[in-house]
């Protein structure tokens, strides 16, 4: 039987935050998600391709060397073997050794990443800055002009993949308008001291203004680009749950009793159709580091993605493995952060003893 | 079904997508009539055309080779309805099975299957397909199977959320009590409660999966040439911008046409079939 501590005000276990407690439980149900991850990512690379010293050393190569390599790479092992002891690897930080660059691939990796995340951050807050006021003004309008125009823009956005939407978006405001760069981080006459590898967040720390700007400018188009099909979903689900929240009968009662509308809107109908939105838009935030692998082979932004194209395009199986697990794990790192960010929001979560069940 | 069909008519958006995928599948199916040139689906060369405007010979110009691009992306129709076909059609019943399974039996059934569907569904999938195909030769029947690994757990999600809803209403309920087994309780009487969701899905799907299958071929990773592919027309124009325009912009059209249509058809699906999300 429960202990009746319900019925008493005292505790038999020491009292801890529904917050720290959702945590504990997503980070554990990560770890599990993580190995599955790992155990994926390594039967797609050790068992469909053959042998992967064959693919590293190419056609020319003669059995002795390819002999020389399969020691060197423990591939004469059993596969659970194979296994463990990449995951050691994993666990030490050493992914191996990049075929491509004959770096160790932690190090490509850290160079690569932030380029892509600054990316992918920039066309994040577009998603949602734009995204939810667009949702936000159909659902207002719901029925009417406003609530149509929304409703075919985001089925447009959605229905052409990035890599269209750049080459629009190039062609318009990089050629035919020249308002943007066409290709690039930086202009060339400006010299950036690396700290974080984020060239805004570099330039600021610089506190150098015009480099700020000069960054900037370089990553607006391919953020737009990325982030057009995530501002359609966002709008549409924004849209779809406030629509649904107008139907509650306490918005009714708002209403009788005469607030303002956008009063109405905001505390009302918008918050409680925040959280099921979020959860989307941590996945379309995921579906972005995907994406952006197509907005960086058109703008020849030097970031993550193109060096994954890079490496695939060699059979690099290291550093394929190592970026496809890095993804993984700031995709994991993005869903925990929407999770914590929806139980913040949610007064259910935050103040229930259980924690964790929305 | 007609009735559907005939409600969907009266939604303007819904009859636009309903047209504009008419006139994809047309497309597809008759591209060798259709084609003003029909070869040049294949390793053509006439270099004395090569990388012309769109004029009254070549509605949309014609590529680096000389190839009429209007016939090309007839052509390359073909290709993208296929293998969207082809993936759905493995996908959704193997989805569908597993979220069946995992949604109705419950129990450790439930948490096995729904974890391994959670490691799927943690990596993007567009990562995980050129993960796929970084290991695989780039050809159709590899994209095909890189694109189906990643679409089953979606579906595998959706029917199990609908399947543990279902499970605890009176006539699943009543048809335990008559003695039916689970294989009858599961197709019989949980999956026609799937069914609109999941048509509804796979008209969307259609749409994405197209997206999905040319960005493979966009990285170089997917239909390989001379065979025409939307993604592939697009990466190899990309290089002569601002220029030779009509290499990328018509292609690039042509996925948003088809693309926006499955979109438009689906969305009137779900509003006339009434189901959310």
């Amino acid at each position: 039987m429960d202990p009746p501590h319900s019925l008493f005000f005292f505790r038999t276990e020491p009292p801890m935050s529904p917050i720290l407690r959702l945590l504990l439980r997503r980070l554990g149900i990560s770890v599990i998600v993580l190995i599955g991850v790992s155990m994926l990512i390594f039967v797609i690379a050790r068992i469909i391709p053959g042998d992967p010293a064959r693919i590293a050393l190419g056609p020319n190569a003669n059995a002795e060397q390819i002999a020389n390599l399969r020691a060197e790479m423990h591939l004469d092992d059993s596969l659970p073997v194979q296994y463990a002891n990449f995951v050691v690897d994993v666990l030490r930080g050493d992914l191996g050794t990049s075929l491509y660059t004959n770096r160790p691939v932690t190090l490509d990796i850290a160079q690569f990443l932030p380029a892509t995340l600054e990316l992918v951050l920039l066309a994040g807050i577009i998603m949602v800055g734009v995204g939810l006021p667009l949702g936000i003004l159909a659902a207002r309008h719901r029925n009417r002009w406003p609530d149509h125009l929304v409703r075919i823009l985001s089925l447009l956005t959605v229905s052409a993949p990035s890599f269209v939407w750049a080459v629009i978006l190039m062609l318009l405001f990089a050629f035919y308008l020249p308002l943007f760069p066409v290709a690039g981080r930086i202009s060339d006459v400006y010299e950036i001291e690396r700290v974080t590898g984020f060239l805004t967040i570099d330039a600021l720390l610089m506190a150098d203004l015009a480099v700020f700007a000069d960054a900037l400018h370089h990553l607006i188009l391919p953020a737009v680009a990325l982030s057009l099909s995530g501002i359609g979903q966002a709008a549409r689900l924004t849209r779809a749950n406030m629509a649904e929240t107008y139907e509650k009968p306490y918005i009714e009662m708002a209403q009788a009793f005469g607030f303002f509308p956008n009063r109405i809107a905001r505390i009302w109908a918008f918050k409680p159709s925040l959280i099921p939105s979020l959860t989307i838009i941590g996945l379309d935030f995921a579906a972005m580091l995907g994406n952006a692998f197509l907005v960086e082979a058109v703008f020849a932004w030097p970031g993550l993605s193109r060096y994954g194209v890079n490496v695939i395009l060699r059979k690099d199986l290291n550093a394929i493995m190592g970026t496809v697990l890095i993804i993984a794990l700031t995709f994991l790192i993005v869903n925990i952060i929407v999770d914590l960010l929806i139980a913040l929001l949610n007064p259910r979560i935050r103040h229930s003893t259980r924690g964790g069940e929305a | 079904m007609i009735r559907t069909i005939l409600v969907l008519t009266r939604n303007p958006l819904s009859l636009l997508g309903l047209i504009l995928v008419g006139l994809v599948i047309v497309a597809a199916v008759f591209a060798p009539w259709l084609a003003p040139y029909p070869t040049h689906n294949g390793a053509v060369v006439d270099f004395l055309n090569n990388n012309r405007a769109p004029s009254a010979q070549n509605w949309m110009g014609t590529d680096l080779v000389g190839r009429d691009i209007f016939s090309r992306i007839l052509y390359a129709y073909q290709i993208s309805l296929t293998l969207g076909v082809v993936v759905l059609v493995i996908a959704t019943p193997i989805g569908t099975i597993i979220g069946l399974l995992a949604g109705y039996v419950g129990g450790w059934v439930e948490a096995v299957l729904m974890r391994v569907v959670d490691v799927f569904l943690s990596i993007p999938p567009l990562v995980l397909a050129i993960a796929m195909m970084g290991v695989l030769e780039p050809t159709l029947t590899n994209a095909m199977l890189a694109v189906t690994a990643m679409w089953w757990p979606w579906y595998a999600r959706l029917v199990y959320a609908i399947a543990r809803s279902e499970r605890e209403e009176g006539y699943v309920l009543a048809a335990e009590v008559i003695g039916a087994g689970t294989p009858h309780i599961a197709f019989r009487e949980i999956l026609p409660n799937c069914l609109p969701a999941i048509i509804t899905k796979m008209t969307l799907d259609m749409g994405f999966v197209i997206i999905i299958a040319s960005s493979l071929s966009f990285l170089g990773l997917g239909v390989q040439p001379p065979t025409p592919d939307l993604g592939s027309m697009v990466a190899e124009g990309a290089r002569y911008l601002p220029d030779s325009w009509w290499l990328t912009v018509f292609p690039g059209l042509a996925i948003l046409i088809a693309v926006f249509g499955f979109n438009l058809l689906g969305d009137g699906l779900r509003e006339v079939l009434e189901i959310d999300g």
